[in-house]
This record gives structure tokens, C-alpha cells and sequence, in this order.
């Protein structure tokens, strides 16, 4: 644990509420990395924050070229902060093509770095750009700071005895050593995890150390026209932090769920971006009695999961989109057979391939309609990296006292993204042990729990319960198979009923911001949570009449729902598709919701949620 | 184990359900049940820790008649959910039954992986060359030629060979029977379960309304002598109606032939003995299809390998016994934390 020393910044520097900054290079220049650094920097130095780590598709696209730019961007401040930004108070661009690319996000008069070293013809040209954009006006709405990254770095460790290519990877380090100038950030933690980092390779640590130094002190000697910015702490939540990603944190709070329920967990995956990184993060967890298994394709995860959780263990699938596409016949099994799953979809923007590194929340039918027949699942959505912790335990719950299959939704954006979390204390979560059917006494495999109308989980092994069952439709008294149309219609209604059931147990909707009833509702989902907050409580803090309703109990939806909507005379849906949850809603409670959708791969901006909501408000 | 007492040995009806079952009357499937039910009584198995696992199609109703636990799922996945099962709880005896449609066709993939990973279960695939619940079309191991109501002029589809490809996968257990065969069936299962890996064996069935007598060359009474090597460790491939045919190996083209002990100066030193951990002979064996060659049935291959559950399950052990961070509250507080506010 590390205590966050705070130094008082110096009176000169321009004091800023809130920055967003963005790094931007070629995906060999280590963006992710320095901003990764940058996050954990500006965490320490108190400022509450929210990353969003934005990087192409390709493994390695062609070096200098404008589809090969990898950025990262953090918005940090001395507020809550709820989104990774806007537009763009600093704009590192490490070559001509992050410039070309990133540069309309810059606001005007926003800060401009460039790496000089990197604007040769080549590179310019590489870019599609006809001239020096540094030779003409094209920068003028800026202030625009140009140093010779490239040859400082390769000055900095010229004696460090590493070849010239290895010099030069260096200048990631010397940036953000500039930048930590910039924003009076300590380098201490970074030193300490560049010694550790290469503990075996010492001189490329000190290589890396000695280039973060000479980006600092070139900030601190140069003559420039501005003394660095200073960002006050932020007044947050007191306790032990830390950053997570939504991966992290969806695979701690599985584990944790799988615990609380007392079964152990079986993970079935098959890699896919933007999932895999769940499968990375709980193949690391063997020691919690995880099992991780990587199938041999989508279907094949989904039903090793089933297998499990026939066995007696808590079965956890994921994917996205598409692999969710592959597993929907199995999940229909699951549903038919009543055995607890979890499906984990981080969604990407498609259809089918559509865009893996890009974000959308457009399979919200896939999740709630999109299966053959009758055959309703809970679905949930998280709304934030941290969240991922606290949905993942309310779908092990579901999932294991209903006997169902549920939907946990995150998205690109959640899974990649790191924000501070409150680190939680596990030892106060309420333990919701799953009791395995033991009593031979009139046993049958759908006996079902009156209240839940959750059927009898009996493990293979027990003896006195052999039982089989398949996906063919079972009769409601004894468990065999059965065709007779009354059993259909009866074990349909039973399976729908208990997926309404699920509603009982999950808490009323609350309203995130402003009052209960009103002029206007905006109503969204998953990871639009930002913005959305952001925008309303800007809106409410001009006087305007708006509230934030945000829905994590996608289905069943929360039982006070409809009337709390009835409350307002218009109700806004922001997503980030072409208005799924908004049909939903029309569809439940027959009001005359309207959409704001966004399917550009990137998130909402805060401006483009209030400007739809002044809309609303005057029309 | 849940046994607390001694129980008593149960017999083959003890493994049947009080279910009707509803295969058609004739159809091979009854006789591969029966078999089944008698190798488990013969092997001492318990009701509770047996698994049957099926996919879908006339073979997968399977499960539905035998009296331990069941899961009847979806087409061609059944070796990824006896995965599932088996990695859950290794304690459990997990059979996959499906068909040649089933497991050849929509499940190949789920098979390959399943054999190549060497999960401890027996796969139980019934070979009839047709698709049978679907009403008759051809299939994965139908004949070049087949007439189906998919292929009213014939399949023009060159067929698998079930055993070839799953000594391809890398089965460490390839065993194959005929239906009908009631002397040697219940063996063959028990040697299947009692394997440490994962079982293939290949089951010829008879599908009376699609495909009857397809396999008729080599089972009908009058020729089954001569057209079927029962193959057993240690001992020669000799067969025949007078006990006299034998399988030699030919040095100049590595191929198998028949021969006759006592023609053309061969002795019963000359015939190949059946080694079931040769690999090599396996596949010339698995190949043997009854026509130029009688088909081999018995254990064609067994070879003892490390399990996947095994290994899973060691890592996992491993982990736990090795991990610094063994609690949740300790594993979320790693890494870089900073304490805010207060």
C-alpha cells in the first residue's frame, strides 16, 4: 500500500478544476502504457479520474499510419469525475498521424505537444498530409509546444548502452515525464515501477528512469509561456483505493459471487475482444478454486458452463456480440433445463464483426428477445468499472436462487477502462449459500421452490436422485417427458412467472439525480452512466428541471419502474444503439419515450447529452 | 463416495428406467441399452455416480432409459458438456452417446477437441450411416452413392471413417462393436470405462427403417465369420468360419492382407498379433472396412496417457497450495492502492 504524499503545488502554476488529456502515438509508441502510468500518478495525487484507452484493431498496424493510432485519455479533477472527457484540454501527439487523427478533438486553445522528431516527410506523408501542418496556420487555434521528443530522448540515455531502436522506445517515458511537469505530478511510484518492472533488465529501468527525468526537467528549466497546471485534490469517498478496469473487476466480483454462494465457479470462455481480458483475469484466480476453461469455440464455453453447473458448480460463460450470437442455442437449453449460468457479454460495436475495439450497447435485444421460443433470462448491466463488482455478485445471487440463466452486460468501454475504486470489504456482503436437493422423498427434478418457483438443484452424484433431463419439455408433476399441450402452456407460464419473480428481490428504482416526478426523465443503461450524470447535473445546476434515472435491472425491470416514469411528462433514452432500451420501455409501460442514440463506436460526450436535453426541455 | 453402507450389486434391470422407450421396434438401439445396462451390473456400478450424456437424435434419447443421472442436450455439444461435468467433478463416470449425424457432423469439432484433450469420459457413438431422426438423409459416414431423400440421386459426399478420425484426434482409446453382438458389447464398454482418458468407441447400429442392412456384408450370419476379426492383445488376427484366416502385414506395400494359415506356406507365426498400444497397427485396423478386409472390432487401441481433469485439477491444487493471496479481501488490496480523503 502506498500513501499518497501531496505537495503543495507552486502559486505560479494555473489552477484547473478538471483536465482531460490524451495521448496519442503510433500503437509501437506505448500510449497505453504512459497513460496507464499517468492514471496511477494522478490517483495518487488525489484527483478523482476516468480513463478511456482508445487503440486500433490491428496487432501491429503499419507503423506511422493513421488506422495504427493508439490513444488514452484520462479526464481527472478536483470533482467527481464521471466520464473519460470531452473535448481535449492537452493533445500529445507523438507522430503527424495522432495529429491528424486526434487533433478536432482538441478544444481551441487547448495545449498541443508534438514530438518534432517525428514530422519528416515520410511520416507526413504517411499521415496524408501536403504540407507540414507545423510550417503552416493549420495550428493556430492552439498553443502548440514542439520539442524534439526524439532527440532529447536519445540524449537522455545516450549513455545508457542500449542500441539506438531501444533508445528510442525511451520517449514514451520522456513524455510523460513532460507531462507529469505539466500537471506537478510525482515520479517517484513510476521510478519504482520501472526498477520493478525491469528487475532482470536494469539498464533498460534506468534508460526508462533517466528519460522520465529529462522530460521533467526540460519542463521545469524551459522558458515557456505557461507555468503548468495544478489540479486540486478531489473531495471523494475516504477510504483504501485503487484503480480497476471493468475486466478486474468482473472477475473479482464472479469469484466473489460463486463464494458468497458458497459453490465454486466454472469459467467456459473462447477468446474475443473485447472479452478476453475476463479469461486472462480469472485464469489467474485458480487459487479461489476457479476453473478456467478456453473452449474450442463459443459453443463449446457456453456448454461446458451448463455441464458445470448441472455438476453442481456455478457455470459463468462470456463474449461478445457475436460469440453471444454462437452460444443463444445453449442458453436456450439453460433456461429450458433451469440451471443456473451466467453469460458475461461485453459489448462491441457490430453487426457481426462490426468494430471489436469500439464500444456500443446494441445487443440489449440480443440479451432480453434474442432466443428461439418463450425464453425469458434475467439480464443486467453495469454501468462503470467498479460497478462490474457489485452486478457480477447480484448475478451470482440470481442466478443460483432462481436456477436461471442471466445476462451480465458490460461494454468496450467498462472492460477496458480503469477508474479509482473504493475497495470494498468482501467479509460484509451477506452470504446467499445455494442448498443442493437432498431428500429422495417425492423427489422429481422440477420440484419448485413455491415462492421463487426455482426448481430442485440436484447434483449428480447424490444418491436416491438420478434424474435425467434434456431440453425437451418436461411435465410439471413428474420431471419426464412430456407434449401434452396444457404441460406446454403451464411449464411456459411457470418459466415466465419465475423470471418475474426475479423482480421481488431486487431493490426499487431509484432516481440518480433530481426529484421523482418532473418535466423530464433521461433514462439510460450501462456505461452511459457518465455522461448521462454529468449532463443532468449540469443542467439541474443551471435550474433546469431534469432527472437521472439509470437502470441496472435491464430484465425483469425494477416493479415501481413504470409509475415512477408516469411521473414525468417526457422521458429521454441515451443509448448507444438505435433505441433498444427505449423500445422496452414504449413496449412495458406504453409511454412516449424518446431516443438519443449514438452508434459511432465512441461514447457519449457530456455537450451532446445536454444539448439533446435542452431539446427535449423546449420542444 | 455418498456410500455409507454396503450395497448390494445391482443387476442390468436396476440401470432401466420406468420409462417407455420408444425407439422403433427392430431398432439396433435396444440391443446397444441392453448391453449397456448388463456391462454396468457386470462392473459393480453404482446408479448415482454414472453420467449419461447425449446430444441429439435417435441415439440421444439414450439417457432417458438408463436409471442414473441424465442430460439430454444439444446437437453435437455433448462432449462439451460432459467436459463441463467431468471438470466439475472428476469422481463421476461420464458417458457421451450420440450418432454418426451428431457426432460427425454438427459435433465433430466438440469431438476432436474432447479425444485430444483426453478428458476422462467414453464417448459412445452409434453408427448407422443415416440420418434417422431427421427421416433418412444421408450422413457424415454414409456410402459414396447413398440415395436419401437429400440425395435422390445419390450422395456425392466422400464418408468419414469414424475410428480413423479418432485415432487422428489423438484417442488413447479406440474400440469398436457391432449391435447385435450381446457377447461382446457389455466388454467393450467396461473396457472403455474402465480407462483413464478419453474412450471412442464406435458402435455399428442398425437403423431398420432408413438404412436396414447396411452393414449386412459383413453381419449377416452366413458371412460374419469370414468378414469380422475380433481383435484381443497378445493374440493373432486369425478368423474365418474354419479358423484359418489370418491379417499379415506386407513388407513390399505396408499393407495389411489376408492370408490363410496353411495355404502358400503361412503359418500362424505369419499373422500380425494384436498390440493395441501400436498405434500404427491401429489405424490399418481402424481402416478395415469388411469389404476387401473384415472389419476389426474389440479394443483397436489403448494407451495410457495423462488425463485433462487430472491436469486441471493439479494446477488448481498447485495454486492453492503455492498462492501468497489466498483471501478476497487481500487479493483486491494488490497492487497499487493509495487511501483518500478522511
Amino acid at each position: 500500500m502506498t500513501v499518497a504524499t501531496l505537495q503543495e503545488a507552486p502559486p505560479k502554476r494555473l489552477e484547473l478544476e478538471s483536465a482531460v488529456v490524451r495521448f496519442a502515438g503510433d500503437s509501437g509508441d506505448g500510449m497505453q502504457l504512459t497513460g496507464g502510468q499517468f492514471t496511477q500518478a494522478t490517483a495518487l495525487a488525489g484527483n478523482d479520474l476516468a480513463t478511456f484507452p482508445d487503440f486500433p484493431a490491428e496487432i501491429r498496424a503499419p507503423v506511422g499510419t493513421t488506422f495504427g493510432v493508439s490513444a488514452f485519455q484520462i479526464n481527472f479533477g478536483a470533482r467527481d469525475i464521471r466520464t473519460s472527457g470531452d473535448a481535449f484540454d492537452c493533445l500529445v501527439a507523438m507522430n503527424p498521424a495522432a495529429l491528424k487523427v486526434e487533433l478536432k478533438g482538441l478544444r481551441p486553445g487547448g495545449l498541443l505537444i508534438i514530438d518534432t522528431g517525428s514530422f519528416n516527410d515520410r511520416n507526413l506523408k504517411k499521415a496524408g498530409y501536403d504540407s507540414n501542418p507545423l510550417d503552416d496556420n493549420a495550428l493556430a487555434a492552439y498553443q502548440v509546444v514542439t520539442i524534439d521528443i526524439s532527440a532529447l530522448t536519445m540524449e537522455a540515455v545516450k549513455d545508457s548502452g542500449l542500441s539506438k531502436k531501444d533508445a528510442l522506445r525511451c520517449k514514451n517515458m520522456w513524455t510523460l515525464g513532460y507531462v507529469y511537469w505539466l500537471f506537478g505530478r510525482d515520479r517517484t511510484p513510476t521510478v519504482e515501477g520501472l526498477r520493478a518492472k525491469f528487475a532482470k533488465k536494469p539498464e533498460i529501468a534506468e534508460a526508462n528512469i533517466a528519460a522520465l527525468n529529462a522530460g521533467h526537467a526540460l519542463g521545469e528549466t524551459s522558458e515557456v509561456d505557461f507555468p503548468g497546471y495544478h489540479v486540486p485534490q478531489a473531495e471523494i469517498q475516504p477510504g483504501l483505493y485503487r484503480t480497476v478496469t471493468g475486466a478486474e473487476a468482473l472477475a473479482y466480483g464472479l469469484a466473489v459471487g460463486a463464494s458468497l454462494a458458497e459453490i465454486p465457479m466454472f469459467f467456459g470462455s473462447y477468446p474475443i475482444t473485447p472479452a478476453s481480458n475476463l479469461l486472462h483475469n480469472l485464469s489467474r484466480m485458480k487459487q479461489f478454486g476457479v476453473t478456467t476453461f478456453q473452449a474450442e469455440d463459443e459453443i463449446a464455453a457456453a456448454c461446458s458452463a451448463i455441464g458445470a453447473s448441472y455438476a453442481g458448480q456455478l457455470g459463468v460463460t462470456s463474449s461478445s456480440g457475436p460469440g453471444v450470437a454462437l452460444k443463444t442455442e445453449a442458453i436456450g437449453l439453460a433456461i429450458g433445463v433451469e440451471l443456473p449460468l451466467i453469460i458475461v457479454n461485453v459489448q462491441r460495436a457490430g453487426p457481426s464483426t462490426g468494430m471489436p475495439t469500439k464500444t456500443e450497447q446494441s445487443d440489449l435485444y440480443q440479451s432480453v428477445y434474442g432466443r428461439n421460443a418463450d425464453s425469458p433470462v434475467v439480464v443486467l448491466a453495469a454501468r462503470s468499472p467498479g460497478d462490474c463488482f457489485e452486478v457480477a455478485i447480484e448475478a451470482c445471487r440470481i442466478a443460483t436462487q432462481f436456477m436461471t440463466p442471466v445476462y451480465l452486460l458490460s461494454d468496450g468501454y467498462i472492460g477496458n477502462a480503469s477508474e479509482p475504486w473504493l475497495i470494498p470489504d468482501v467479509d460484509t456482503y451477506e452470504h446467499f449459500p445455494v442448498k443442493f436437493h437432498t431428500e429422495t422423498e417425492g423427489f422429481h427434478p422440477f420440484l419448485r421452490n413455491p415462492e421463487t418457483l426455482a426448481r430442485a438443484w440436484a447434483k449428480p452424484g447424490t444418491p436416491g436422485l438420478e434424474h435425467r433431463i434434456g431440453g425437451i419439455e418436461k411435465d410439471y408433476n413428474s420431471g419426464h417427458i412430456s407434449y401434452t399441450p396444457e404441460n406446454h402452456q403451464k411449464m411456459t407460464e411457470t418459466r415466465h412467472q419465475k423470471i418475474a419473480n426475479v423482480a421481488k428481490t431486487i431493490p426499487d428504482q431509484d432516481v440518480e439525480v433530481g426529484e421523482t416526478s418532473g418535466k423530464l426523465a433521461v433514462v439510460g443503461w450501462g456505461s452511459t452512466f457518465g455522461p448521462v450524470s454529468r449532463a443532468v447535473q449540469n443542467l439541474r445546476d443551471e435550474g433546469l428541471d431534469v432527472s437521472h434515472i439509470h437502470i441496472r435491472h435491464i430484465w425483469p425491470l425494477p416493479s415501481n419502474l413504470g409509475e415512477l416514469l408516469s411521473g414525468y411528462e417526457k422521458v429521454l433514452v441515451p443509448e448507444m444503439n438505435t433505441g433498444q432500451l427505449l423500445t422496452v420501455l414504449r413496449a412495458e409501460y406504453l409511454i412516449p419515450a424518446k431516443g438519443l442514440n449514438k452508434v459511432a463506436g465512441q461514447p457519449f460526450k457530456i455537450a451532446e447529452v445536454e444539448a439533446a436535453i435542452r431539446d427535449e426541455l423546449e420542444s | 463416495m455418498n456410500a455409507v453402507t454396503q450395497k448390494e450389486k445391482l443387476t442390468a434391470k436396476d440401470f432401466a428406467t420406468d420409462q417407455e422407450v420408444r425407439w422403433c421396434p427392430g431398432c439396433g438401439d435396444y440391443a446397444i441399452l441392453k448391453a449397456m445396462q448388463k456391462a454396468m451390473a457386470d462392473m459393480g456400478q453404482s446408479t448415482e455416480d454414472n453420467v449419461f450424456v447425449s446430444g441429439i437424435g435417435c441415439a440421444a434419447r439414450f439417457p432417458y432409459y438408463m436409471a442414473t443421472y441424465g442430460f439430454h442436450t444439444i446437437h453435437g455439444r455433448a462432449p462439451a458438456f460432459a467436459t463441463g461435468i467431468k471438470l466439475a467433478n472428476p469422481d463421476l463416470n461420464v458417458w457421451v452417446v450420440g450418432g454418426d449425424g451428431d457426432m460427425l457432423s454438427i459435433g465433430a469439432n466438440h469431438l476432436m477437441h474432447v479425444l485430444r484433450r483426453n478428458v476422462d469420459l467414453q464417448v459412445l457413438l452409434f453408427n448407422n450411416e443415416i440420418y434417422g431422426l431427421t427421416k433418412g438423409q444421408y450422413s457424415p459416414t454414409s456410402r459414396e452413392g447413398t440415395k436419401s431423400p437429400s440425395t435422390p440421386l445419390g450422395s456425392v459426399d466422400r464418408p468419414i471413417d469414424a475410428c480413423t478420425y479418432a485415432l487422428g484426434a489423438g484417442a488413447t482409446f479406440i474400440a469398436r462393436g457391432i449391435d447385435s453382438q450381446q457377447k461382446h458389447l457389455p466388454g467393450i464398454f467396461q473396457a472403455a470405462s474402465e480407462h483413464k482418458g478419453a474412450s471412442f468407441v464406435e458402435v455399428l447400429q442398425n437403423c431398420i427403417v432408413y438404412n436396414d442392412g447396411v452393414f449386412n456384408e459383413f453381419t449377416d450370419r452366413d458371412v460374419a465369420a469370414d468378414r469380422q476379426v475380433h481383435v484381443e492383445a497378445g493374440k493373432p488376427l486369425i478368423y474365418g468360419a474354419d479358423g484359418n484366416k489370418g491379417i499379415r502385414l506386407n513388407l513390399k506395400t505396408l499393407s495389411l492382407e489376408e492370408v490363410v494359415v496353411g495355404e502358400n506356406g503361412v503359418t500362424e507365426a505369419d499373422l500380425l498379433v494384436h498390440d493395441p498400444s501400436n498405434h500404427t497397427l491401429a489405424g490399418m485396423l481402424a481402416a478395415m472396412n469388411g469389404r476387401d478386409l473384415p472389419v476389426a472390432l474389440g479394443v483397436l487401441y489403448c494407451s495410457r496417457e495423462d488425463t485433462y481433469e487430472a491436469a486441471v485439477h493439479d494446477q488448481i491444487n498447485a495454486a492453492k497450495s503455492s498462492a501468497k493471496i489466498t483471501n478476497f479481501n487481500d487479493l483486491l488490496r494488490t497492487g497499487h492502492t493509495w487511501v483518500a480523503g478522511g
